[in-house]
């Protein structure tokens, strides 16, 4: 249709892949490179292959100002795991209850889970921290994750995805005599693996770049993720390890970034089909 | 739509509904009640009584020229970094849409970045344009200008509108593709019988027809400029230098968190939250026109 190449084109999304690719080379280039260099300010863009220790170094010993990399990745990983899958099963059950029952209050019910999307935790951020502390939660990992488990967002999706499954599948169900349990689990659940795939996707970025809740109940270092991690190296006043700093950048990137190009197919098709 | 066919009963659903009731309830609910609450009272110095005093608070937060500044200064940064974002995506999202060699290779390559949290992003520019040690900052500095985004407080609030807007980039793209790709081709197709052609093409027959993706994508924008960029802000300059950086949230979070001034505090979470309703009132307004056309 359009046999000349479309030059302009090529070049503006070149420039676009750059502008995202480029920062994170220079992250991968200087990790390997030593932090006398790099704060005399003589980086290379080639990376210094001899210099890749610096990935074992940090993952074993962490650097100035926190724990061993390993560690932070390894909560970093447990929370995202724990909220995607924490809210994605609260979401499913409260969704199917709202779409397939009929019952007093069922729709103040889903109101009241709808309307905390309008509470983030930046406006009720003092009475939730005496709430966590009242708990017992401050510094615990159920007080880093179970708070955040609730979700407006994912209820509001599956239950669009639930209304949206013909009424003669649940008739021909439960002439079949499955019950609610068994229409759950072998008609709503298969029918909805795409939204589901998606929105592990959504939900595992989302647990793994919380900065603020992390900032707010776990000062322990022992529960430090790998974001808070890499702000607390860059904090610090003087003997900054940059070489370590770019290492540990590298790493705490791979994981969510990995998980949004294995499922991209999805994760696109549940972002801008859902609502947020 | 009602369905017609239903499970009987409430117990069952009740405890389905149970979990997400309970945590709403106890981590959304009830702070935020506290919050507004304790907006509308104030301690004793010693902290043993409470006192009801109405909207004095909030008069006194008004009357603080410092307060109204972070105002002005949190709905300038908002604005820049959703015209910033919005601006790129668009243009990106305008030519990875034609039909060119590649535009799956692009298409992901303009993806992944919606992985980045808002504090990397403050990382990865802060290895950017570091003064000392910073390609881009080195340039600068040798190109005669005075660049120190640790000093300078412009600097310093162009740099965090950047790393902001920069991690927003990706998603509006997405966003912006999907609404791309689902105007008809018949409709392009017919503008070019017509002759309209490139820019001209773009403004009269698509940009009308993106609008509805659009208008939403401001609201998502402004409010994750206003909330979610803490994570930037706070890991490139904590709001400093001087106040220079500061939005309202990072503002209720030094003034509650790090210097415990719970009154002022309280006061502040009610201001944010009535912003909060407000856009996502209109977010959900823009959904419903999206959704519909």
């Amino acid at each position: 249709m359009r046999p000349r190449t479309d030059w302009l084109a090529h070049f503006v999304l070149i420039l676009g892949c750059v502008l995202f690719v480029a920062p994170l080379w220079m992250a991968f280039a200087g990790s390997t490179q030593s932090a006398g260099a790099i704060a005399r300010g003589q980086m290379s863009l080639l990376p210094n292959l001899s210099g890749l220790g610096v990935y074992g170094d940090v993952l074993v010993h962490g650097g100035p100002g926190v724990g061993p990399v390993w560690h932070m990745l390894l909560i970093s990983a447990s929370m995202a795991i724990a909220i995607a899958v924490g809210k994605i099963v609260i979401s499913v059950l409260s969704a199917y209850a709202v779409a397939f029952f009929r019952f007093p209050f069922r729709m103040a019910a889903f109101w009241m889970i709808f309307l905390t999307l309008m509470l983030p935790v930046e406006v009720r951020i003092i009475p939730t921290y005496t709430v966590m502390s009242d708990l017992g939660l401050i510094n615990t990992f159920p007080g880093l994750t179970v708070p955040l488990i609730a979700s407006a967002t994912a209820t509001l999706l599956f239950r669009q995805t639930f209304t949206a499954i013909p009424d003669e599948l649940m008739e021909a169900a439960r002439m079949d005599g499955a019950g609610p349990w068994r229409f759950l689990k072998d008609i709503v659940i298969p029918v909805s693996a795409a939204n589901l795939a998606a929105l592990f996707v959504i939900e595992f970025v989302y647990g793994w770049n919380q900065f603020l809740w992390p900032l707010l109940v776990a000062a322990n270092p022992n529960l430090d993720t790998i974001v808070i991690g890499i702000v607390k190296m860059i904090g610090i006043d003087n003997a900054i390890e940059w070489n370590k700093v770019m290492a540990t950048a590298v790493l705490a990137l791979l994981p969510p970034v990995g998980v949004v190009l294995l499922m991209q197919r999805w994760f696109v098709k549940g972002l801008t089909e859902g609502d947020k | 739509m009602e369905r017609r066919t239903i499970f009987p009963g409430w117990t069952l659903p009740a405890l389905l509904l149970l979990p997400q009731l309970v945590i709403s309830f106890i981590f959304f609910y009830w702070p935020a009640a506290q919050a507004i609450w304790s907006s509308l009272t104030r301690e004793d110095p010693f902290g043993l009584s409470a006192q009801f005093v109405g909207l004095e608070n909030f008069a006194d937060l008004f009357a603080d020229p410092l307060y109204v500044a972070t105002i002005w200064r949190t709905l300038f940064f908002c604005a820049a970094v959703a015209a910033l974002s919005l601006g790129i995506a668009l243009l990106l999202a305008s030519f990875a849409d034609r039909e060119i060699r590649a535009r799956g290779f692009y298409r992901t390559m303009l993806i992944w970045p919606y992985a980045i949290a808002s504090a990397m992003a403050a990382v990865l520019w802060i290895l950017l344009l570091h003064p000392q040690i910073g390609m881009l900052g080195r340039a600068l500095v040798r190109a005669g200008l005075n660049w120190d985004y640790q000093l300078n407080g412009a600097q310093a609030l162009l740099m965090v509108i950047i790393a902001s807007a920069w991690k927003q980039i990706s998603y509006n793209f997405i966003f912006l593709l999907a609404g791309l790709q689902s105007i008809p081709k018949t409709v392009i197709e017919a503008a070019r019988m017509d002759g309209a052609k490139g820019f001209h093409r773009f403004r009269t027959i698509i940009l009308p027809l993106l609008m509805p993706t659009v208008y939403f994508l401001v609201v998502v924008n402004l409010v994750y400029a206003a909330f979610d960029a803490f994570g930037t802000i706070w890991a490139l300059t904590q709001g400093g230098p001087g106040k220079s950086t500061e939005t309202l949230v990072v503002k209720v979070y030094r003034d509650g968190v790090v210097n415990l001034d719970l009154g002022s505090s309280a006061a502040q979470s009610v201001v944010l939250m009535a912003g909060v309703i407000l856009l996502t009132a209109l977010q959900f307004r823009f959904l419903g026109k999206k959704t519909t056309s």
